[in-house]
């Protein structure tokens, strides 16, 4: 079995990455999976979260909004929403980020007044961003994202 | 004979004018290289999201529980045109044409019977579109303030297109816009996006791959069919974007050939009038000289 797998990163707007990886971490609407060379074919949706690969140079990390990853023979494609590498993010980033998620939250809280379903779909989506705000400050070394 | 003067200034006029489009032709084609790479960019996305959707699709689209969004509505009495156009001109046919092809459109869908409904993007679409089919406009996306087009962009439009969709407006939505193949031919392009169409994937091989679905296949294609509604808009105000550039740098790089040959002929009709006054000139002290 092969040792490395083909991963690609796309945005709509950019492709991000495109290299030989041993394997991937990806945040999976259901939970986080790993994919690794020779798994099994898997469309999986993502929820906002850290992607890492482990490529040629080390650990590469990069921040999804959302999205799905495709896992075939050939390799691994990730087609994120909004994806942007570790080392550009900022604390603004992340803050706007919550703050749409915020917005989206409230927004469906007032026009679907008696249906859970898109309202608990905002709330997780607010509190995917929050943590995944707290994440960052942690592996910063920052202080926890404020409430 | 137009008098010197006349003929002067009609030869420094079009050469201001000139100075003018070349300007514009070199602006534009800063900006074709921009618009291009980004249109580049975007593709492997869209590629590779089609190529996913198609597969769904092909899997879950026969069920009768398969969403609206890939379908229908089982109707199409009312039908959306979304015009995509530049928001400037002087691009030569670049607007007209794409705005001639969703005008047959609709006039056609009319003749069947069909309601239709107009929602523009950009504004040279929506000044040709609004003189024939005032009525039947629903709405207009501005985007001339949009320095940098981005996929918030087209997001924003299909939410608006989606929610309209969701309210019943409309059964079926075609997009009407430039296909870039080079820089000198746009190919107007019309797409139908709800219910999402996909072409058959030739290559029987993918098709052939039997994929977990993690959620199940049918909240994944919930959740990709309004993605896949953004991305396609998006795609398409990419190539809209650069086809603009494209059409405007060849608009210009003519418009800047014509006002030369222009100056060379009007330089050489100023030429010749000037040689006329002199030999007039000259004839007549000739002749005074003579006459003495």
């Amino acid at each position: 079995m092969a040792d490395t797998m083909q991963f690609d990163l796309v945005s709509p707007e950019r492709r991000l990455a495109s290299f030989q990886a041993r394997e991937v971490l990806i945040p999976g609407a259901d939970g986080d999976m790993t994919a690794m060379p020779g798994h099994s074919p898997v469309i999986a949706t993502l929820r906002p979260g850290v992607l890492r690969v482990d490529g040629p140079e080390g650990t590469s990390e990069y921040i999804v909004t959302g999205g799905f990853a495709e896992i075939n023979a050939e390799g691994l494609s990730v087609l994120a929403e909004q994806a942007i590498p570790m080392t550009e993010v900022t604390r603004e980033h992340i803050d706007e980020l919550i703050e749409d998620a915020r917005a989206k939250h409230e927004e469906a809280k007032s026009t679907f007044k008696n249906e859970p379903g898109p309202v608990d779909d905002a709330a997780k989506l607010l509190s995917d961003m929050v943590a995944l705000g707290d994440h960052i400050a942690i592996g910063k070394g920052g202080g926890p994202a404020p409430a | 004979m137009p008098n010197l003067k006349d003929l002067k200034n009609r030869i420094e006029s079009v050469k201001s004018t000139r100075k003018i489009t070349k300007a514009m032709q070199m602006v534009a084609a800063a900006k074709l290289r921009r618009a291009q790479e980004a249109a580049e960019d975007s593709r492997p996305y869209a590629e590779r999201f089609n190529a996913v959707m198609a597969q769904l699709a092909a899997s879950v689209g026969k069920s009768d529980s398969a969403p609206k969004l890939l379908a229908g509505t089982g109707s199409d009495q009312v039908q959306l045109l979304v015009v995509l156009t530049a928001e400037r001109g002087l691009c030569g046919g670049f607007n007209g044409n794409i705005a001639r092809l969703a005008k047959n459109h609709a006039l056609k869908l009319k003749g069947e019977g069909k309601t239709v409904k107009i929602l523009t993007v950009g504004k040279k679409g929506r000044d040709v579109l609004k003189r024939d089919f005032a009525d039947d406009f629903i709405g207009h996306v501005d985007l001339s303030n949009v320095k940098r087009l981005g996929y918030t962009d087209a997001q924003k439009i299909a939410q608006d297109i989606l929610s309209r969709f969701d309210a019943g407006e409309f059964d079926v939505a075609t997009l009407f816009f430039s296909k870039f193949v080079n820089v000198v031919s746009q190919v107007p392009t019309a797409q139908q996006i709800i219910p999402a169409e996909f072409e058959e994937d030739e290559n029987a091989d993918s098709a052939s791959t039997v994929y977990d679905y993690e959620p199940g296949e049918e909240e994944i294609l919930a959740d990709l069919l309004p993605r896949g509604v953004a991305t396609q808009i998006f795609s398409a105000l990419l190539e809209n974007g650069a086809g603009e550039q494209g059409a405007r740098m060849s608009a210009m790089d003519n418009a800047t050939r014509n006002a030369g040959e222009m100056i060379d002929k009007l330089t050489i009709e100023y030429n010749r009038s000037r040689q006329a006054v002199i030999t007039n000139e000259l004839i007549e002290i000739i002749s005074g000289a003579e006459a003495l």
